[in-house]
This record gives structure tokens, C-alpha cells and sequence, in this order.
């Protein structure tokens, strides 16, 4: 014979069900209602699942290739041809473990950790920018990877500032400011090149030849293959497509080559008047997949380097923990 | 324009600037292997730090690009200290330890002299005192952390001794010959000595017993005379340069 009280936990189960789906529909409507009004979504406020693995995906993926892309540039610090361009380099790299450690904490608000998130670049299962595969062969790549690259995150980046989740949106924002300067910076030291000697001109040259293809290719695979893009454009999450920003980015690249007396690899690239933006040639999309699935030319080099610094740097990690559980730190 | 250096004050600002110029060179050598991104900026920033006070001292005593990228060898100034490989984590640290606090010694001193470097050493010692915070913590943190730390950090200060005694002799152009106030390089070794040992003895190591110098290595890098590892770092450090004569960049 049942209980009075199991009467009442079998009449209430159903209930609380229904309760639950129309909580669950108020807060669905609220997060919809937030978007829609661009209000910012903040770490305490209610989320669907799907809204907040996204963005943890996106974020890691973006502090992963701050992390990661700070290998090809620091490959030319010990080499820098004159002092002034090495403290360029240096506070470079810096700024850029520096918004490795911004888009860490953004993450963490989802809910995350950056281990975690370290753990999952390392054996593979998040991905970094395909463009971090590449190598830098010649002191000119420096200066191109300031131009194209920063200069292709950045067109990718400004609208993020305005992106519906409120911590991204403000790392955005630093990181943005950071981003333009260092452009600046690698648009004028390819400028002293192309203007330098003969020798320094065709490094210019060279380097923009290995980088101009791979910078267009950070936009990602065009707008009919792009698994992510919708679902991101209905949370504004992204504000433009893949394609739309590719196209942005040419458009302000094509003049800025003619300043530099540097000419883009691309035959096909041509004024459209009608359109009133570039036409240009066919993205090798193989190429670019097969950078992505771990086939570009350093994705093996990256990974391991990344993973000896962490692996290497284990005891001092220990040690540093050790030291606070003695003396009552609170754990960092 | 400033009126041009003495041969003796050109003499000094060669040997601190080049002190700074190499030191900073090394620390750019852990950019993307540092154990933790904190110590990324960290480390990268110190490097920074330092390549700025070597541009300004180098500057005084000439062009800051020729006397980094076509001097050989023989003629750096630096000590040996500074020059030293990076080894692991613990030597990097036990050489930021001896050089920031000789450094923070030397810089509050010659900020209160007379000197022409008095007005660049009051603006490094903020600088500097921040690099010896940071070996400080890190000695404390690497000596009384784990068995394994402890026993890294020991190595480390251990195996950079013998070069500590370099930092002591007196500095030409800073040694109060050419009539300004000179360093009082025993006073500064006394301090320095003592600042060590406290923060070696806070962190559970060991001061190390052996000689400060060797009987033909330590003291000779102010006269040009370095350490195997230092030619194999200026090949890195001048060949782009050394390969595109009279470009500027």
C-alpha cells in the first residue's frame, strides 16, 4: 500500500516536468528576446547548451592559435636583423601570450579551464588557425604575417567586439587595439624592405608570394561549407560570413600592395566595377583542408613544441603549486 | 645633441649596455617554450626591458645596430654571467637572481652619482627591481616547492657562482677615475652578498661555497675574453644583419 507521501512524488513528477519545459521556454525566449535587442549575454545568464559549447569551441580555438601562433614569429627573435625591429618582435609575441591568457579567462566563464582547454589542443581535439602551419622561412615573413595575417584576424576580429557574448565582445575589444598596431607595424617593416635593396625587395616579394593564399584562407571555407556559420550568425556570435570578410580583407589589401610596390600572387585578381569589389582567383580548398586535418607543413612541429614547453615546464608548475599548499596561498 | 662620450664613460656604457644587450638576447630564446604562458609575458618582458637599456646605453656610445651586429666576439663587454645558456627553468632563474639584484645595486647607485648614466639608472632601477622580484619569487617558489625544484634550483645557483665574482670589479668609466663619483664596488659586493644569501637561505638552498673565480674564465668578459656558447650566439643573433651590408631594415 502506497504512502501519502508516494501519492504525492508520483502526482508531482509529470508536474514538475511541465514546470521545468516552461522554465526552460521562458529562458529560451528571454536568451532569443536578449539576442535580438543585442544585448550581451553574461557569464550568469541563463544559455542554451548549444550557444555555450560553441562559443567555449570558438574561444579556445582563439586562444589556441594566439598561443601556438606565437611560434612562427618568435622563430625570428634571435634574429631580427636590428635592435629596433627585435623589441617590435618581442612585445609582439608578447601581446600575443598575453591574449592567449584574455581569451583563457573568456572561456572559463563558460565554464571551462584553460587545462582543460591546454589538454584538449595538445592531444588534438581543438583545433588552432590553419595559417600557424606555415613556416617562416625569411626575416620578410615576419612583416607579412603583420600584414596579411594580423590583418586578416583583425577584419575578422572587429566585429567580435560587438559579438553577443559580453566577456568575448571586451577581449575582443583589447585585443582588437593590439592587433591593429602590430599590423601597422608589419605593413611598415615590409615597406623598409620593399623599399631597401634589391635583395631585401625580393624577400618582400617572396614573402607575401607564400602568404597572400593562406591569410585569405583564415576566413574559412566558403559559405556552403560552413558547418558552424548560421547557427553563429543566428546567435551573433559572427555578424558576417566567411565569405563577406574575405572579401572585405581583399578589397583593402589590393591598394595597400600598390603602396607597398609589392604585387599580390593572384593573376585573377581584377576591379569588378559593376560589382565595386575585387574579383579574384580560386582558393586551393584541398590545400587548406589538408592543413586543417594536420597535413600542413608545420602542424607536427607546432604541437610538439607546444607540448615539450608544457610537458618540460611540468616541475616548475609543481613546484609553484607545492610552494603555495606551504605557505597557504590561495591555488592561482 | 648631447656632448660625445668619454673614452672611458664610452668604455662603461659598452659594458652595461652590452651586459643588457645579451641577457635580453637569451631571455628571447624562451619565447614559446616558457612553462607557463604567465611566465611568457613575464620572461618576454624582462628580455624587452632589458633590449630597451641596451639600446639607450649603446646609443651613447655609438650606432646601436653596428655595435650589436658587426662587433665580433672579442670585443663584448658583457660578463660571462649574462651570457651563460639558459639551461632549464632553475638556471634561468639562478642567473636573473644574481643579475637583478647586482643590477639593482649598481643602477641605485650610479641614480645618486653624478655620472652621465645617472638619469638612464634612475629610470632602470623601477625596471630592475621588478626583474629581481620576479627571480626572488621564483627562487623561493623552485628552492621550497617540490623535492625535484629544490634540487634544479640548487644546481642552478650552484653552477652560476664562479661568474658572480666578475660583477664586482671595478667597471672603467665608472670607477670614479675621471673625477665623478665612482661606484663603491665593495659595498655593492657586500649587499649583493648579503641580498643573495638571504633569499637563497628563505628558500631552503644552500649558498654556494666555491670560488667566485676561476683561476682563467670569470672576470675576463669585460676584457673580451667569453665563454664558448657566446660566439655560437652572435652567429644567430648578427647573420641576417652580417648577410645584407649597409641595409637598413
Amino acid at each position: 500500500m502506497a504512502t501519502a507521501a508516494e501519492h504525492q512524488t508520483a502526482r508531482s513528477a509529470p508536474d514538475q516536468a511541465a514546470a521545468d519545459a516552461a522554465r526552460t521556454a521562458a529562458q529560451q525566449s528571454a536568451f532569443d528576446a536578449a539576442v535580438a535587442a543585442d544585448e550581451r549575454i553574461e557569464p550568469r545568464d541563463w544559455m542554451p547548451d548549444a550557444y555555450r559549447a560553441s562559443l567555449v569551441r570558438q574561444i579556445a580555438q582563439h586562444a589556441h592559435s594566439e598561443i601556438i601562433g606565437m611560434q612562427p614569429e618568435a622563430n625570428w627573435i634571435t634574429r631580427a636583423p636590428s635592435l629596433r625591429r627585435k623589441a617590435i618582435l618581442m612585445a609582439k609575441v608578447q601581446d600575443e601570450a598575453g591574449h592567449g591568457l584574455y581569451l583563457y579567462s573568456a572561456a572559463e566563464t563558460l565554464g571551462t579551464s584553460r587545462d582543460e582547454l591546454l589538454d584538449k589542443l595538445h592531444s588534438g581535439r581543438q583545433k588552432y588557425s590553419s595559417i600557424f602551419n606555415y613556416p617562416t622561412l625569411t626575416w620578410a615573413d615576419v612583416g607579412a604575417i603583420g600584414w596579411l595575417v594580423d590583418g586578416a584576424a583583425i577584419t575578422n576580429q572587429v566585429p567580435l567586439c560587438r559579438c553577443s557574448y559580453g566577456p568575448y565582445a571586451r577581449a575582443m575589444v583589447r585585443v582588437c587595439k593590439e592587433e591593429s598596431f602590430h599590423q601597422r607595424q608589419g605593413y611598415e617593416s615590409l615597406l623598409a624592405l620593399s623599399r631597401g635593396t634589391e635583395a631585401q625587395h625580393a624577400m618582400a616579394q617572396d614573402a607575401v608570394d607564400r602568404w597572400w593564399w593562406p591569410s585569405l584562407m583564415m576566413f574559412g571555407p566558403p559559405d556552403d561549407e560552413s558547418s558552424h556559420s548560421e547557427q553563429s550568425m543566428t546567435w551573433k556570435i559572427k555578424r558576417h560570413s566567411n565569405d563577406e570578410l574575405r572579401q572585405r580583407f581583399v578589397d583593402i589589401c589590393v591598394p595597400q600592395a600598390e603602396s607597398l610596390g609589392l604585387t599580390l600572387p593572384d593573376p585573377d585578381l581584377v576591379w569588378n566595377e559593376e560589382r565595386g569589389q575585387h574579383d579574384f582567383g580560386a582558393i586551393d580548398w584541398t590545400e587548406f583542408w589538408a592543413v586543417l586535418k594536420g597535413n600542413g607543413p608545420c602542424n607536427e612541429q607546432r604541437i610538439t613544441q607546444r607540448k615539450s614547453a608544457h610537458d618540460e615546464g611540468a616541475w616548475v608548475r609543481e613546484a609553484a603549486a607545492a610552494f603555495a599548499a606551504k605557505h597557504g596561498e590561495a591555488k592561482a | 645633441m648631447t656632448a660625445p662620450l668619454t673614452p672611458t664613460a664610452t668604455a662603461s656604457a659598452l659594458a652595461l649596455g652590452d651586459d643588457a644587450l645579451v641577457l635580453s638576447h637569451r631571455l628571447g630564446e624562451w619565447a614559446g617554450h616558457a612553462p607557463v604562458l604567465e611566465e611568457e609575458v613575464a620572461l618576454a618582458n624582462i628580455a624587452l626591458d632589458l633590449l630597451g637599456q641596451a639600446r639607450v646605453l649603446l646609443s651613447l656610445a655609438g650606432d646601436e645596430d653596428e655595435l650589436a651586429y658587426l662587433r665580433e666576439e672579442r670585443a663584448f663587454r658583457n660578463l660571462q654571467l649574462v651570457e651563460q645558456p639558459n639551461g632549464d627553468f632553475a638556471h634561468t632563474i639562478a642567473r636573473q637572481l644574481y643579475f637583478s639584484t647586482y643590477q639593482t645595486l649598481l643602477y641605485g647607485q650610479l641614480a645618486s652619482t653624478d655620472s652621465t648614466f645617472a638619469p638612464l639608472a634612475a629610470k632602470a632601477v623601477k625596471e630592475v627591481a621588478y626583474h629581481q622580484d620576479h627571480a626572488e619569487q621564483w627562487t623561493l617558489r623552485l628552492g621550497d616547492g617540490t623535492a625535484e625544484s629544490h634540487e634544479r634550483m640548487e644546481r642552478g645557483i650552484d653552477a652560476l657562482w664562479r661568474f658572480t665574482g666578475e660583477m664586482f670589479q671595478p667597471v672603467e668609466g665608472l670607477d670614479g677615475t675621471d673625477g665623478s663619483q665612482g661606484i663603491d664596488w665593495q659595498a655593492l659586493h657586500e649587499s649583493w652578498t648579503a641580498s643573495v644569501t638571504a633569499v637563497i637561505e628563505k628558500a631552503t638552498l644552500t649558498v654556494p661555497s666555491g670560488p667566485q673565480e676561476g683561476a682563467w674564465a670569470a672576470g675576463a668578459g669585460r676584457q673580451g675574453l667569453h665563454t664558448e656558447s657566446f660566439g655560437r650566439m652572435l652567429a644567430e643573433m648578427q647573420h641576417l644583419h652580417r648577410s645584407h651590408p649597409g641595409a637598413s631594415w
